[in-house]
């Protein structure tokens, strides 16, 4: 039976891995491979892995971290961070990524998204979409690099034009959520997953197992992601890298 | 004992070489026609378009000596995802004649429920065991596997099933046929079922 997948998102800064609140607050988690290891053992569906600082830096994500995540993981795991050209691209699948995750290039060049489809296939190709609202604003809008800069897009807009150039699949980040731990925005959620007839992941604001069937049941994706849930524990926050079943998410009333 | 991967510039080799190369075997990459002659058994990989990877195929003159080694010499070949549809007659994608080792055409998933059923068909589903088989050897039914795809081999004749899966309806998810192997999901990614599935192609 076909089911949702648990994907566990690892941020990484100066190649450590780290957790932020609203994109900021930057906590230091641990060395991203150890958790690579971990989630091999607690049979984690699927990795994604973001160099939040890569854009901003004005280089891509390191090959060399990606390489030593490719050799160690076990399961499919996906990579963005600064992706601007189709030869970032080539590199990134030949260290052993099975995705590659686009978000402000290609927001800010949609035909790219285009081009590296054709070259990779859809499958290949990913667009991470971060919404929040602009300063005393009622909307969602989307923004890039890393959330600091407002784009004229709407969420579900954005959606459609990555889901007509080509892209597999949609990651729907609610920037205002992130590290809320206070479950997912359902309703924007749910406005970008039946705009498209490509799989979309809910991330950001999970903190409870209800959090997961929530976002499944009522936002209707295919693919629930989340930092904090997976590396904390209990109301201190101590850093702690677990991982459900999908058994467990499904027992929960 | 050498596998060979077939580079031809479309996939992910590096996943595959690093889960063989644990089992302590020779593992080759190359474009090189001669290097598929020299091989004990051939892994086909691939991720992208059907007619761009028969396209890059024929470039690189691999064409003639995977026929030979498949069907003269008939040894192992195992082809993982757009690998394994490359072995069919026919692709819908770029509709395209494809290697034509297995009576079969490659067709696009469609569906009249495009909300519950999104396409890529992406992530973990079950497979159904439909014979027996050495390369299914302590494998169960209903174990899960990686998939990321939205085309799927349709072979003629149903005796060369060896899987069977469920995404808007049965389609078949592995072939046999004689020395020749097809599974639609990634075993490189799917976790110890996966590397038994690798493992029991190794004892082939």
């Amino acid at each position: 039976m076909f089911r949702p997948r648990l994907i566990p998102v690892l941020l990484l800064r100066n190649n450590a891995l780290v957790k932020s609140v609203k994109f900021k607050n930057y906590n230091y988690i641990g060395d991203p491979i150890n958790a690579v290891k971990i989630f091999n053992e607690l049979k984690a569906d699927e990795l994604v892995l973001l160099d939040i600082d890569a854009t901003a830096e004005g280089r891509r994500i390191s090959s060399e971290v990606i390489k030593r995540v490719g050799e160690e993981a076990n399961m499919p795991f996906s990579v963005g961070g600064g992706i601007s050209s189709i030869e970032d691209i080539k590199d990134v699948i030949a260290c052993g990524a099975e995705k590659v995750i686009l978000n402000s290039y290609a927001i800010t060049n949609p035909l790219f998204i285009q081009e590296a489809v054709q070259h990779f296939g859809s499958s290949t190709i990913v667009l991470c979409i971060d919404v929040k609202k602009k300063f005393l604003g009622k909307s969602n809008y989307v923004f890039i690099r890393n959330g600091k800069e407002a784009t004229k897009y709407k969420p579900v807009e954005l959606a459609r034009i990555a889901e007509e150039m080509g892209a597999g699949e949609i990651i729907i980040q609610s920037i205002s959520n992130d590290g809320a731990m206070s479950g997912y925005d359902i309703e924007l959620i749910k406005s970008i997953s039946d705009a498209v007839t490509i799989p979309t992941v809910a991330l950001g604001g999970a903190g409870h197992l209800t959090d997961f069937k929530n976002a499944y049941q009522h936002g209707n994706v295919n693919g629930i992601a989340a930092g904090s849930f997976f590396v904390y524990q209990g109301d201190n926050k101590g850093v702690l890298i677990n991982y459900p079943s999908w058994q467990d998410v499904t027992k929960i009333i | 004992m050498k596998i060979h991967i077939v580079d031809y510039g479309m996939g992910n080799i590096f996943s595959v070489q690093k889960k063989l190369l644990q089992e302590n075997i020779t593992v080759s990459i190359s474009s090189e026609p001669q290097d598929i002659l020299q091989a004990d058994k051939i892994i086909l990989l691939g991720v992208g378009h059907f007619k761009r990877a028969m396209d890059n195929l024929q470039e690189l003159n691999l064409i003639e000596p995977l026929n030979n080694f498949a069907l003269i010499q008939k040894k192992p070949v195992l082809g993982i995802c757009l690998g394994m549809q490359l072995m069919a007659s026919f692709s819908e994608e770029g509709n395209s004649t494809g290697l034509g080792w297995v009576d079969a055409s490659v067709k696009k998933f469609k569906t009249s429920d495009s909300q519950k059923f999104k396409i890529p068909h992406m992530g973990w589903n079950t497979i159904n065991l439909t014979k027996k088989s050495a390369l299914m050897h302590n494998i169960a039914s209903n174990e899960e596997f990686y998939f990321v795809h939205s085309f799927y081999m349709q072979p003629n004749d149903p005796d060369l099933i060896l899987n069977e899966t469920n995404y808007i309806e049965k389609f078949c998810s592995g072939i046999e046929q004689e020395n020749i192997f097809g599974v639609q999901y990634h075993p490189e990614k799917s976790h110890d079922s996966g590397r038994t599935l690798l493992k029991n192609f190794i004892s082939l």
